[in-house]
């Protein structure tokens, strides 16, 4: 594969539309020139770090550095997940579930495609495990921190209509389940979205970056197909789970709903 | 999700079968940060009314003895602790209906089984309501009768216990009365009911015994 090697001078040029952006700003009184320049700063000094870090771990080929940096995604990851919520669990509840949720579904899927599609040597080659990891645990973040966002707020929300059911006779989870339906079926509505576009209405980026790098266009598409399956089997493990633990964590043993687990913060 | 509830198995067990000072109902230093301690016995076939100033816990109380809150003590049935069935089962012999009764789906209809769409029919006209509520949008239906229906909701369950949060609350006289003559009736079948209402005169008329909630604690009056 040959890929367009881009010169500093390419870099400068597309740079000048921000410059461009910035102009536009200044003129339209937007008060934006100031984020926008030090948005677009930060972005090139990040993903240069990020670069100068991955030639380096790729060219060690070193598994410990390879889980070292996957541990050091998934808490991150993590973390997005567990404050994107408007309610919170008490005890680090929201933390908790999130951790559990994020390094589950992420390494399940991911290990999936390197034991079975991609099998690489060492299976672990971080050139083909940090990209993955990467662009599931994306897909994994929007779907758990949906899903779980949409749950607690709902639960909240409900409580009356949740406790006449339990007053009735019903137990906790047929309480409950209409609402964990909902919130798993929000989960999972953007990797639907991102499946149902592709190629009409959005060239994924994965693909658009191996068809710019020059591979034949019919590689790029299998290569965006796995990725897609794999980030719907992410997803879909990732709102489920969250939703289900969630669940868990706000009954007890006699099936009372327990709002007094969560903390106001 | 109302033909998943845990149908009330344990009818077969009546008060005949054990002695005859087995209250229906015995509660035993129930307290939660809110309310109590508070012990209380109730036979079956008895109607216990509670009144007492807004805030004062009658609700609360209500709550504990249906399992809705965490709490200490003991509740029994018939001498059987509550914790020997499932919170379930619980719940569906001994109901609680609260002051404002919830409706997660569109229709009165929607929220019963089949046997207890049966139920409620032949139930409705002894509250002066017409078959045709059923299948209405609840939200076009007065506050009074959703009130009704949601005691027939309550009685649908066939708990041995009902524990009522002032049912008449939105009612006009004819409709209280209706609703005071059906309750008599399931008093007079065995069913024990505890009611929070505002009326004394109601309470009169209903109950075999008055307690006033002060503070989270009920005393005789």
């Amino acid at each position: 594969m040959n890929s367009v090697n881009l010169s500093t001078l390419d870099l400068a040029i597309a740079a000048s539309l921000i410059v461009l952006d910035a102009g536009m700003s200044i003129v339209f009184g937007l008060r934006l020139h100031h984020q926008l320049l030090i948005a677009a700063v930060r972005m090139v000094i990040q993903l240069l770090l990020v670069g100068l870090v991955l030639r380096m771990v790729f060219s060690s080929g070193s598994a410990a550095m390879t889980l070292a940096i996957i541990v050091l995604m998934i808490v991150a990851a993590a973390r997005e997940v567990a404050v994107r919520p408007k309610q919170r669990l008490h005890r680090w509840g929201n933390y908790r579930i999130a951790s559990i949720v994020v390094a589950l579904s992420s390494m399940a899927t991911v290990l999936l495609a390197l034991m079975t599609a991609i099998r690489p040597t060492p299976w672990y080659d971080p050139r083909y495990a940090i990209p993955l990891m990467g662009i599931v645990l994306g897909s994994v973040l929007n779907s758990a921190s949906v899903a779980l966002d949409a749950f607690l707020g709902d639960v909240v929300d409900a409580r009356n209509k949740i406790e006449g059911r339990l007053a009735l006779g019903a137990t906790l989870p047929q309480a409950l389940a209409p609402l964990m339906r909902d919130a798993v079926r929000k989960g999972l509505i953007p990797i639907i979205n991102q499946m149902s576009a592709a190629g009409i209405i959005t060239l994924p980026g994965i693909m658009t970056g191996q068809l710019l790098a020059g591979m034949e266009p019919l590689h790029a598409v299998k290569y965006q197909i796995l990725l897609l399956f794999l980030l719907a089997g992410g997803s879909g493990l990732a709102s489920g789970g969250a939703v289900f633990l969630a669940s868990r964590s706000i009954g007890d043993k006699r099936d009372r709903l327990r709002l007094d687990r969560f903390s106001s913060r | 999700m109302l033909t998943d509830y845990a149908p009330p198995t344990h009818q077969g067990i009546t008060s005949d079968t054990r002695p005859a000072c087995t209250p229906r109902l015995s509660i035993r230093q129930l307290q939660s940060p809110h309310a109590g301690p508070i012990s209380l016995d109730i036979a079956a076939g008895e109607c216990v009314a509670i009144i007492g100033e807004s805030g004062s816990g009658k609700s609360v109380f209500l709550r504990l003895i249906a399992d809705l809150d965490p709490c200490s003590g003991a509740v029994l049935l018939d001498g059987t602790a509550r914790e020997t069935w499932p919170a379930s089962t619980w719940r569906s012999m001994v109901v609680y209906q609260p002051a404002e009764p919830a409706w997660w789906a569109l229709t009165a209809e929607a929220h019963f089984s089949p046997e207890q769409n049966t139920f409620a029919g032949a139930i409705l006209p002894l509250l002066n309501l017409k078959p045709a509520v059923l299948q209405t949008d609840l939200a076009l239906l007065s506050t009074g009768e959703r009130q009704r229906l949601a005691l027939i909701r309550s009685l649908a369950c066939k708990p041995r216990v009902l524990l009522l949060d002032e049912p008449a609350a939105s009612l006009d006289p004819t409709s209280t009365m209706a609703m005071e003559a059906l309750l008599q009736t399931n008093l007079a079948r065995g069913m024990s009911i505890m009611i929070v209402t505002h009326s004394d005169q109601q309470a009169a008329r209903l109950s075999q015994r008055l307690l006033r909630m002060t503070q989270g604690r009920l005393e005789p009056i």
